[in-house]
């Protein structure tokens, strides 16, 4: 279970968020500009809020009441970033192996690496540079990548935004065989309804820094297009 | 024209200090780029004065800095004979260490620019996957930064290599020693006849410095390739 709680002031946006979180897939869902990727930061301890409070099950991540900030490498919470983010001056293959470098100390992972290159099929790419990958495959490396790291959490902050419609079709299905197979628990960021509504296990609207939770399973929250 | 052996020494010499004073400030200089690019700190600004005061002060007066400061009479100059039994003063380290001292504003200034030109988004991608912050600057930020710290580095070999009014107002003109070949040139322009000597001494100038550009754009070219 993830308890958070945020109070952060941007320029143009005041971020107010209380919410529990239970474990499985839990969207954040809302416009652009409205928190969503901000909330993020500070659950990964990317950004430090003015206030706030991260626990996840029984550790606190952040607590700004008792200036507790635990730094981002050491919390395990893996960041599947809405621009991907992959290392430029190494190949698909040590992209991968970064984080498992770091977690080889941790035990186990969720999920082994041939495992993992087969079910995201990546392994005609091992041996290439970001620089020669499509928007759909940046993805799906940054999203093994995270999970080899062995996070406890997994952060997905669009992974198929800015892909057409043609290459979220490719996009999708490994991401519903990681959803299925690995019981980790997710948030998942996207601000289209579509997106989620079969997979999420909680929604979570974030409109102007604010949070509601919504029923994961209903009609009436249609896309805002 | 032909160049004697003395001619070849005085350019090995050359080489060695320029080299020598090079390599050794670089670690320095990556660490103080390091600071001046990503710290947050009191006094950031000051600092990144004093490293560029030999940029702007006279040549000479860095000079004397050095001789009163690691002369062997001088309090680092002491030290350093007593604790390793370095001597500085009138040695050819002395000129290494006054090459360095002078390339070092622009090594740290072509790798702080580089650095700051890393996107800071790729650190907090590998701090999400359990980098500590000097993992992150070895893996990341310096690879990345890798074409600017040889421009750098470049630079600063280019500078040492004419350095002249520090080297010889710390450790004077002594020919096998400390006579490099800026100082070399000089020395022959004050010696009557010496015309042809100062022309064969530039020429040997030239072409040092012909090579060393073309090799620094050949790797330069190279590390481009390889991204």
């Amino acid at each position: 279970m993830i308890r958070l709680r945020i109070r952060h002031a941007f320029e143009r946006l005041h971020l107010d968020i209380d919410v529990e979180l239970p474990d499985g897939l839990t969207a954040l869902l809302g416009p652009s500009g409205s928190g969503k990727t901000r909330t993020l930061d500070v659950i990964a301890g990317l950004l430090k809020p003015d206030e706030g409070l991260v626990q996840i099950d029984d550790e606190t991540l952040t607590d700004t009441s008792r200036r507790l900030i635990v730094p981002a490498h050491r919390r395990r919470i893996g960041y599947v970033f809405q621009d991907a983010r992959l290392l430029p001056h190494l190949t698909v293959r040590q992209n991968l192996d970064y984080g498992r470098w770091f977690a080889r100390h941790r035990g186990a992972g969720p999920i082994a690496f041939d495992a993992l290159v087969s079910l995201l099929d990546l392994g005609h790419l091992l041996s290439r540079h970001p620089a020669r990958l499509s928007g759909g495959e940046h993805r799906r490396v940054a999203l093994g990548r995270a999970l080899l790291a062995n996070p406890r959490l997994l952060l997905l902050d669009e992974p198929l935004g800015s892909l057409e419609v043609s290459k979220r079709q490719e996009v999708l299905p490994y991401l519903d065989s990681l959803i299925r197979e690995l019981r980790l628990p997710m948030i998942y960021v996207t601000h289209d309804w579509a997106e989620i509504r079969q997979r999420a296990s909680l929604v979570v609207h974030v409109d102007d820094g604010r949070a509601r939770i919504g029923a994961a399973d209903t009609e009436k929250h249609s896309p805002p297009t | 024209m032909t160049w004697s052996a003395a001619d070849l020494a005085i350019v090995g010499l050359s080489l060695q200090v320029a080299c020598v004073g090079t390599l050794a400030t670089l670690p320095i200089a990556i660490v103080v780029a390091l600071l001046l690019a990503r710290g947050r700190f009191w006094g950031r600004s000051v600092l990144n004065a004093v490293v560029h005061l030999p940029l702007v002060m006279p040549p000479v007066v860095t000079g004397y800095l050095l001789l009163r400061l690691f002369g062997r009479r001088g309090p680092i100059g002491a030290f350093l004979e007593d604790v390793f039994g370095i001597v500085l003063a009138f040695r050819w380290t002395g000129a290494a260490l006054a090459a360095g001292v002078m390339g070092f504003p622009l090594m740290v200034r072509a790798i702080r620019i580089a650095i700051e030109q890393v996107d800071t988004r790729l650190e907090e991608a590998a701090a999400s996957l359990g980098a500590s912050p000097a993992w992150t600057i070895a893996t990341v930020t310096l690879p990345l930064a890798l074409p600017g710290i040889l421009s750098g580095l470049i630079l600063a070999f280019a500078k040492a290599l004419g350095e002249f009014g520090a080297t010889i107002t710390f450790v004077s003109n002594i020919p096998g020693e400390t006579r490099t070949l800026a100082l070399a040139i000089y020395t022959f322009t004050q010696t009557p006849d010496g015309d042809t000597h100062v022309w064969r001494l530039a020429i040997l100038s030239i072409a040092v410095s012909f090579v060393a550009l073309l090799a620094s754009e050949t790797l330069a070219r190279r590390l481009e390739r390889r991204r």
